[in-house]
């Protein structure tokens, strides 16, 4: 048996009409890479700080996320405790474990029963930190790693993402921009852009709310 | 699925027109993502220029595909992950199955990937120990009901609620019949409840890729439910099944097309799940699949390039060209006979299965144009079309009786001395069975064309005759 990499690399150049890509027409193939080049970026991000934040919670509304706006990281277990009394649910959170990093304790809600790792089938409500939140669309960008891990953001029906203001960034490359500052060993195994809550339109094309994913999605804007 | 299939699409449309509860399904497609789709486009004035960028990165990436994808294999391999190539539908499953083999799979949670349904996985892994579950909700009703999908963004658009609520009851056995499954929401949570014990339960998932990152390694896949995600993150093995093409350079390459995708397919300005990946777990991730193979699968689409029909792996997969089509929203996806419907269908079908085998597809079409209007791609959908029909023409798949009446038509419409006391003739007689009315309700071997629309009767002289006399008169 031929080899079937070979084969389809012959059949791609054979219908180009040359060999192997080399000179200059690699090297130019490469520089454009290591360019990395945008291409066009709505002009509806050109915004100041203030205004990427507010078009960002519009945009998160919009597709059906609730946005809480708090003065300090500190509130972040108190709007955690609220937050689940309200939806009726179990006062218990599952976090990322990058978390214990931030400025906050849990002991200013005693009530909640907080554990770090990732999520368990069993769990109720994740709370996840953003690396970024893209105002474009009002999208959450979540990167996985030993201490943030993804199945935060997928198996609990509640959750509850932790956001800096200052994270909030014009347009996706800008977003990818921080992905790649902080790949100097690799990219971590997944970035997940989140934007709202899971939903289907494959009933008769009747938008649901909830599928697989998150049934709800709370965003605590928090610090500056 | 058949591959001699699209064969028989007029005997397939002409059931599909007959059929009450399909009619009624998609009348709820014209009224939906069209409708969005004009919203959000209008509301970003960049779209055609974001067109223009999208249609040049994938004419510069398949000028150069052998060596992105050579890229693209490196960096895979640089992330622990593997990559496989595929010639063959055949070889792809050969890949796939095992693959899921190696990984003792009894449970594989499957993602939607159009390029799996196009090699046959789903039967190959039906007719093995292995358990397959559509983890997408309109996939999951259409494997319930032992269906084909019939659209590539929302399978099963072609069911309603009542049927699906229907196939539910007939599958979960276990149901309380007194359950209440009339709505979209309850029918939802049922799917949601059955389909978390499949997740976790999985040894392998697969999932489809609409890009696949050079410069990275990285694929993105798009979807709004999260049961991509959950295949691919609580599964010890993902598999990610993608076709050549999918390759782009650089992730500002993606973002752009990105920016197009949902807008195009749903109207959705973003899908609610884009997620970069590549690779196993890195040293510490709590979760993740600690196993990573990709199966790059060709299938025709090599032999694309360089020829006339490579605009066509410009393709998304976004299903603006059907969601936009009258033909399509006549007859639906079933009756195109194979997993791609609509136009990019009738164009990329005869370029993967042969023309041979697909003749009438090019020809389900009414050239109304708007596919291209649509298409974020700009790709020369009805150039390509009536670039099929031609050869189908040629090579004698078309059927005999109107090739010889084309045959005729040449023969005189070559000969003016001929053709126009002919045409004289025909107009005078059409103007006289015409007459009084000005229009006719039926006319001799067009019976097609007047069921369902009146021919107008030429009225005087043909337009040579009358041409000459404005000569004659000085005036020309």
């Amino acid at each position: 048996m031929t080899d079937a990499r070979a084969d389809i690399l012959e059949g791609i150049r054979r219908g180009l009409g040359r060999g192997p890509l080399d000179g200059p027409d690699r090297d130019a193939m490469l520089a454009r890479l290591r360019r990395r080049g945008r291409h066009v970026v709505p002009s509806r991000v050109d915004l100041d700080p203030e205004g990427l934040v507010a078009l960002f919670v519009a945009k998160a509304e919009a597709v059906g996320a609730t946005v809480e706006a708090l003065a300090d990281e500190a509130d972040i277990p108190r709007a955690v405790a609220s937050l689940l009394a309200r939806e009726n649910l179990p006062a218990r959170i599952v976090q990322a474990p990058a978390l214990e990093g931030w400025n906050y304790s849990w002991e200013a809600a005693p009530a909640v029963e907080a554990r770090s790792g990732a999520a368990a089938r069993t769990d109720e409500a994740s709370l996840s930190p953003a690396l970024a939140g893209v105002a474009e669309t009002g999208t959450l960008v979540l990167a996985s790693g030993p201490d943030t891990p993804t199945t935060l953001n997928f198996v609990p029906p509640q959750h509850i993402v932790a956001l800096r203001r200052r994270d909030v960034v014009a347009a996706y490359e800008d977003a990818w921009d921080r992905v790649r500052d902080g790949a100097a060993d690799g990219l971590p195994r997944a970035v997940n852009f989140v934007t709202g809550p899971s939903r289907t339109g494959d009933i008769e094309q009747k938008i649901q709310i909830g599928v697989h994913g998150p049934v709800r999605l709370h965003i605590l804007l928090a610090g500056d | 699925m058949d591959p001699a299939g699209p064969r028989s699409f007029p005997g397939a449309a002409r059931a599909a027109l007959r059929d009450p509860t399909l009619q009624r399904a998609l009348a709820n497609l014209k009224s939906g993502f069209p409708v969005k789709r004009a919203e959000v486009v209008a509301d970003l004035p960049e779209f055609d220029a974001l067109r223009d960028a999208a249609r040049d990165i994938k004419d510069h990436t398949l000028a150069r595909l052998d060596a992105y994808l050579e890229l693209y294999e490196a960096r895979v391999r640089e992330a622990g992950g593997h990559v496989h190539w595929a010639r063959t539908a055949d070889e792809a499953c050969d890949i796939a199955m095992e693959i899921c083999r190696r990984a003792g799979a009894r449970t594989v949670a499957k993602g939607k990937s159009m390029v799996a349904e196009e090699i046959g996985l789903n039967e190959r892994l039906d007719a093995s120990e292995i358990e397959r579950v559509e983890t997408d909700l309109g996939e999951y009703i259409v494997q319930l009901r032992g269906e084909a999908p019939s659209h590539i963004i929302v399978p099963a658009v072609h069911v309603t609620k009542d049927e699906i609520g229907e196939t539910f009851r007939a599958a979960h056995d276990d149901l309380d019949p007194a359950r209440d499954l009339t709505e979209p929401r309850a029918i939802t949570d049922e799917a949601r409840a059955r389909l978390r014990d499949k997740f976790f339960a999985a040894e392998v998932g697969i999932t489809g890729a609409n890009f696949l990152v050079a410069e990275n390694g990285a694929g993105i896949v798009v979807t709004n439910e999260g049961n991509g995600d959950l295949s691919q993150t609580l599964a010890r093995t993902h598999i990610v099944i993608a076709s050549l093409e999918k390759v782009v350079p650089t992730m500002e390459d993606a973002f752009a097309i990105l920016r197009l995708l949902a807008r195009s397919s749903t109207g959705q300005e973003f899908s609610v799940y884009t997620t970069v990946s590549g690779g196993p777990r890195r040293p510490g991730d709590r979760d993740g699949p600690e196993n990573y193979h990709v199966v790059l699968v060709d299938n025709g689409r090599s032999g694309m390039i360089g020829g006339g029909f490579q605009d066509m792996l410009r393709c998304i997969r976004c299903a603006a060209c059907m969601n936009h089509c009258p033909v399509y929203g006549a007859v639906g996806g079933h009756a195109y006979g194979w997993v791609y419907p609509g136009p990019m269908g009738a164009v990329l079908t005869p370029s993967l299965v042969g023309v041979a085998n697909s003749a009438h597809l090019p020809h389900a079409s009414t050239f109304c144009g708007r596919c291209e209007e649509v298409c974020p791609m700009r790709i020369p959908l009805t150039a390509m079309m009536r670039r099929y029909r031609a050869r189908a023409h040629e090579r004698g798949h078309t059927s005999r009786a109107g090739r010889m009446a084309l045959a005729l038509w040449a023969f005189v419409a070559a000969r003016p001395r001929l053709y126009r006391p002919l045409a004289g003739i025909a107009a005078r007689a059409l103007a006289w069975a015409g007459m009084g009315r000005g229009r006719l309700r039926r006319v001799p071997l067009a019976g097609g064309w007047t069921a369902a629309r009146d021919l107008p009767a030429p009225e005087g002289p043909t337009f040579a005759a009358r041409y000459r006399n404005y000569r004659r008169e000085g005036r020309g």
